[in-house]
């Protein structure tokens, strides 16, 4: 790998960036500026800013090596992403979120939600979760970022997480929505560019389209032989129905990530930045493109991998054993054995851009959530210059992110399956907690404070206690069920230790937000005209 | 199917370039 050629596009990238989060930190300037982007951005920086957000290092790396060994049935992902996380959350939840939240004033979700069921207890809850649980899945990020900047320079990781973190921290501090929107628009283009050539590159190499599918058919014995006994049947089919492969597939990765992505609160607040429906209708154009050349081609090649691999004379084996039984190790490792060398300095940039597109995101969303919601709505503290004060909540967010994100390997004893075990715990958590009553807040006049609150803590509490004691991913690297029960998980041998948290949470959080409303007050009829006022 | 032996994974793979094309027709014919 030539070091100096990687060198001088990671400089080029970060003058870039820089530059870009130096012009959002020149164009802020007010409140709604640096919470929302001034309220008027263009629809093409935004739909990429979604995209990139959505988009991690875990996405491309961690589950491009998923798709190694799922194969391409975790394309049912893709599917629902396009589908649900970008037409349905653009066009049916984007558009009300969008108005609901200029009704209301709101700069934030947490913000939404409280006012929209004239709730400041929701507001803080809500913003409270935010900071304790994202830090997990920003920390997630960090630590796939450091570790790819670590092993690509040769660096000590607490240096590369130092500098990793401090990049972007300043942009984000300093530039607010508005630097995060426009580096995130810069940073989603190069992934999308560097993504794009490697699906061309991987298709050519492997003879075609058709040819690479059927090469990647005729190995289906060579899964069988590895994990038959788990359900699995061959690279371009689906596991066994209610097989052990099934279950984590469908409910974990599909399920998990293809619905939790309707309540994140960092990209919900994306649609708060535009005036009109007209960009957000806009922005489904750009946003199925871009999720389709980013998790489309990830599962795509990570799947196809096995193919390269097994008919390698180097190697002669399928790319989970190529990589030395790691996950995470088989994308890079294809890279760089099936890629010319300078595309692995382009998929370098690809990888940072796709961390730092995602870590900024996360640290406005975590700060906003700290500094405005918790601090100024729920402790009143309310200074002269809010600003400043938002600023001051994401510095301390931000080092509290890097400081889960030094201690985290040392705790888990795993490596870097943390990075797929934080990013579904937080999309599944967001999900239970959340999406009850998000949707409630933009669909259904019915649904009551109450409710809302009751749906909030089932979600949670279930959620919480299905991830510590019953889903085995979880629950045996924790320990605490261990310690107290003396197993692993309180699924026994059965098939519910391999069901996700929000099989379970979803539906138990929904059902009681819906039965909760029955017996509670309606919410005031003058506020709900406020709220719906113009909805169509 | 092109390759793929399942259907359903022949479906999620051209489902999910459909449905990006869905995507882009949306995008053009809401343009403004």
């Amino acid at each position: 790998m030539n070091i100096l050629l990687i060198s001088i596009i990671v400089i080029i990238f970060l003058i870039i960036t820089g530059l870009l989060g130096y012009l959002g930190w020149r164009n802020t300037k007010n409140e709604a500026d640096y919470l929302l982007a001034g309220r008027k951005t263009h629809p093409v920086i935004m739909a990429i800013s979604y995209g990139a957000t959505f988009i991690s290092t875990a996405a491309i790396i961690g589950f491009g090596g998923a798709a190694a060994v799922f194969g391409m049935g975790i394309l049912w992902l893709t599917f629902l992403n396009i589908i649900i996380g970008i037409f349905i959350a653009f066009v049916v939840f984007g558009k009300r979120t969008r108005k609901i939240g200029h009704n209301l004033d709101a700069h934030t979700f947490p913000e939404l939600l409280g006012k929209r069921y004239d709730s400041r207890f929701l507001q803080v809850a809500s913003g409270l979760l935010i900071f304790f649980s994202m830090p997990l899945y920003a920390g997630s990020v960090i630590i796939g970022g450091a570790s790819f900047i670590a092993q690509t320079f040769g660096i000590n990781y607490e240096i590369a997480l130092f500098f990793f973190v401090a990049v972007v921290a300043v942009y984000v501090v300093m530039g607010g929505l508005k630097g995060v929107m426009y580096t995130d628009a810069f940073q989603g283009s190069v992934m999308f560019i560097g993504m794009f050539i490697l699906l061309v590159f991987t298709y050519v190499k492997l003879g075609g389209v058709v040819s690479a599918h059927q090469a990647l058919t005729n190995l289906a014995p060579e899964a069988v032989k590895v994990w038959g006994g788990a359900g699995h049947r061959g690279w371009t089919e689906m596991p066994s129905l209610g097989s052990v492969f099934w279950w984590q597939l469908v409910s974990t990765i599909v399920m998990g990530v293809g619905i939790g992505v309707l309540a994140q609160p960092q990209l919900a607040v994306r649609f708060m930045t535009v005036k009109s429906d007209r960009e957000l209708n806009r922005g489904v154009l750009i946003g199925g493109v871009f999720i389709l050349m980013m998790t489309g081609v990830g599962f795509v090649v990570g799947a196809l991998t096995n193919v390269y691999f097994f008919n390698n004379p180097d190697f002669n084996v399928i790319s989970i054993v190529a990589a030395g039984k790691k996950v995470d190790n088989i994308i890079p490792l294809y890279i760089t054995k099936a890629m010319p060398a300078w595309f692995t300095a382009v998929f370098m940039v690809t990888l940072l851009a796709a961390a730092m597109s995602t870590l900024s995101s996360q640290f406005h969303t975590m700060g906003t959530s700290f500094g405005r919601d918790f601090m100024e709505k729920g402790l009143g503290i309310k200074s002269k210059n809010s600003l400043l004060s938002t600023k001051i909540s994401m510095s301390f967010t931000i080092v509290f992110s890097t400081v889960i994100a030094y201690y985290l390997p040392k705790f888990f004893e795993q490596g870097s399956a943390i990075i797929a075990i934080g990013t579904a715990i937080f999309f599944g958590l967001c999900a239970s907690t959340f999406l009850p009553l998000y949707i409630g807040a933009l669909f259904s006049k019915r649904v009551t404070k109450e409710a809302a609150i009751a749906g909030f803590f089932v979600g949670l509490s279930v959620s919480l206690f299905w991830l510590v004691f019953v889903h085995v991913k979880e629950s045996a690297p924790l320990g605490l069920c261990k310690v107290i029960f003396g197993v692993d998980s309180l699924g026994g041998k059965s098939i519910l230790q391999q069901v996700d948290p929000l099989i379970i949470a979803l539906p138990l959080s929904s059902l009681t937000t819906i039965v909760t409303s029955l017996f509670t007050k309606k919410i005031d009829k003058k506020h709900l005209d406020t709220c719906f006022y113009g909805v169509k | 199917m092109l390759g793929i032996k399942d259907f359903w994974v022949f479906f999620a793979y051209f489902g999910s370039i459909a449905g990006a094309l869905v995507c882009v027709a949306y995008g053009i014919i809401n343009w403004n």
